[in-house]
């Protein structure tokens, strides 16, 4: 089915009174995903934005808690105020992404509510790229430029209107104010299926890279790999699946609050021990946590690669590390005995 | 309803006591506000807990108390960085934060019926001395076999809960022996260091497990001594320290391997360690 971009507007600037709208804008950095009031703030022809979706389920900077210390005495307190949030525009492997985050912020035996309450009130509204950079390479991982996994309602933009895919129950309430449907044209649902079946052009191949690494802790690959990394961390905060944070204090005389902030494996003091010791303490060890991390650990864990071929970490990289190199790399490595 | 787990417990500083001759280490007796919070506070030995010194932050620690010590929970706590100077500068009376109990524990149901060898080194010894007065209890000494303690520190001044060890010394239902590394005046128990002692003493390994915590070169030297006297990887147990921030298995720094220390630990066998890559 379909709807006019018109209808589509229409209907989005009707959400505005029940949702926060969060939707991808120009800005002087390049896109960016921001509240908008109207459909005609958003930018439509777009790659993706310059950094992931994610902070809206994890901000960058967040409050946990918060205290008053009045003598020996302290009160704590903690609210979480969260609006019904749609984002719309999200692209496919964000919406992936999203779902790899989730398995992160609920685990065996904990379930994280801060995450959680602005996931559960949240709808994605995924968007099929129909143009794709050169640095994306989603196609690697059993993805594609317009799958609709992660999303609750999916649409994929023929010019004057929208296909539409409803496919969750909370995609189901946004999608009731969508009206005058109609079925595609032929000619529409030939460009829908060709825009289906579009591949990334660049590709890793990683069916064999988790079994590899399983025997490569200790492979001299990792020697050189990092050379020229300046560890800046902008390959973690600019991917969609990284979650590492740190939670740290801001006291201002007898009150204070607990925050949680972004923080990264490649960070050198991320993993220092009050003793002075550093289990993690040079390039190479934090670029084989990194790589592991995504590429064998959380495979092990949770069923499924934690990269989703996005391509934000190389776009961002100052020194131009290729992340599909390094993973082109390992799986050439000479294996050592370990 | 689950708790929010970021959300700290409020506890009051009871009892704050320098422990050792050099000061670095205080022992901080905290005590429940209301019988929720101790209700909710289930624990087991070797297990840990996030202490909050508000104002300057949360870090992590073993809890010294065992479970069958109820109304209080004790932390033995060097001097090392922000969190734990703040909780030693603290007076008594303080209330404090308390996140937990975090982390897995010693399999004390597969000890049943098994001999148990008790090793510490330093102030290493907190969450050990919650296992060994677990078993100690009258309730539970039944379910144990012989229960061996060797702990040492490098002079007497620096051994953790004097008087405890004292009172062990004299009870028939667990067999103490502690060392200094160097001759002292006024010493006249063992002198050397805990590998070499170990070898002594050590009981037979036949059904027996081994609790090994403490400074990584006095593990370093113990366990190839627990190997000669045959104790099979599975039955030798560590617990590992690592940074930690969520406690909760979420913020990604105390991983070795797939493990998390924060979640999957720190309590490990041998035969578990073998298995993860050497990264701690």
């Amino acid at each position: 089915m379909k709807i006019s971009k018109e209808k589509f507007g229409q209907a989005f600037d009707a959400l505005v009174a029940e949702y926060q709208i969060i939707a991808p804008v120009s800005d002087a950095n390049g896109i960016a995903f921001k509240g908008v009031k109207s459909f005609s703030e958003v930018k439509q022809d777009y790659l993706n934005s310059k950094l992931p979706p994610k902070a809206f389920f994890f901000p960058q900077h967040e409050k946990l808690m918060s205290y008053k210390k009045e003598g020996k005495d302290v009160t704590v307190k903690s609210e979480l105020k969260v609006e019904n949030t749609v984002l719309f525009g999200i692209r496919p492997c964000d919406a992936k992404g999203m779902q790899l985050l989730d398995m992160v912020f609920k685990n065996d035996q904990y379930t994280d509510p801060y995450y959680f309450e602005r996931r559960d009130k949240s709808v994605i509204i995924g968007v099929a790229c129909n143009k794709i950079a050169p640095t994306c390479f989603c196609s690697s991982f059993g993805l594609s430029p317009a799958g609709s996994e992660g999303s609750d309602i999916f649409l994929i933009d023929l010019g004057d209107s929208y296909d539409v895919e409803v496919i969750t129950e909370k995609g189901k309430a946004v999608a009731a104010r969508f009206e005058a449907l109609s079925e595609l044209s032929a000619d529409e649902q030939a460009l829908v299926d060709k825009i289906k079946d579009a591949e990334t052009s660049s590709k890793v191949d990683v069916s064999t890279t988790t079994s590899k690494l399983d025997k490569m802790f200790n492979n001299p690959y990792w020697d050189t790999l990092q050379e020229k990394c300046i560890g800046c961390n902008v390959c973690s905060f600019s991917c969609p699946t990284c979650h590492c944070f740190d939670i740290s204090e801001e006291v201002r005389k007898n009150e204070g609050t607990r925050v949680r902030t972004w923080d990264a494996c490649m960070a050198p003091l991320f993993t220092l021990h009050g003793s002075g010791h550093n289990p993690r303490d040079n390039k190479k060890t934090r670029w084989r946590q990194r790589m592991m991390h995504k590429f064998n650990y959380f495979v092990h864990n949770n069923g499924s690669m934690s990269c989703v071929g996005c391509g934000r970490c190389i776009k961002g990289c100052p020194v131009n590390m290729d992340i599909r190199q390094v993973i082109d790399g390992a799986n050439k490595a000479e294996l050592v005995v370990e | 309803m689950q708790l929010n787990p970021y959300i700290p417990i409020t506890m009051k500083l009871v009892k704050n006591l320098v422990e050792t001759e050099d000061k670095l280490i205080n022992t901080f007796t905290l005590e429940f506000l209301n019988k929720q919070d101790e209700e909710n506070f289930k624990y087991m030995p070797g297990q840990f807990a996030e202490l909050s010194a508000y104002g300057h932050g949360e870090a992590p620690f073993g809890i010294a108390t065992s479970p069958t010590e109820p109304g209080i929970l004790k932390f033995s706590v060097a001097k090392v960085g922000c969190v734990s100077n703040a909780l030693h500068l603290m007076e008594e009376g303080t209330m404090v934060g308390v996140r937990g109990p975090m982390g897995n524990y010693y399999p004390i149901e597969e000890f049943k019926g098994k001999n148990i060898v008790i090793i510490g080194g330093g102030f290493a010894f907190t969450t050990l001395r919650s296992l060994a007065k677990y078993m100690l209890d009258p309730k539970h000494r039944g379910d144990y076999g012989d229960i061996t303690v060797i702990y040492g520190a490098r002079n007497p001044g620096l051994l953790l809960y004097k008087e405890e060890l004292a009172e062990w010394e004299n009870n028939p239902n667990i067999n103490l022996v502690t060392t200094i590394d160097r001759p002292a005046e006024g010493w006249n128990k063992h002198v050397g260091f805990i590998p070499s002692i170990t070898e002594q003493i050590a009981p037979s390994s036949v059904n027996t497990y081994a609790v090994v915590c403490g400074p990584p070169a006095m593990i370093k030297f113990t366990l190839p001594v627990l190997e000669k006297l045959n104790f099979p990887p599975e039955r030798i147990y560590t617990s590992l320290e690592m940074r930690m921030k969520c406690g909760l298995g979420i913020c990604g720094r105390c991983n070795i391997g797939t493990e998390y220390v924060c979640k999957d630990g720190p309590v490990f066998s041998m035969a578990q360690l073998k298995e993860l890559p050497n990264e701690y």
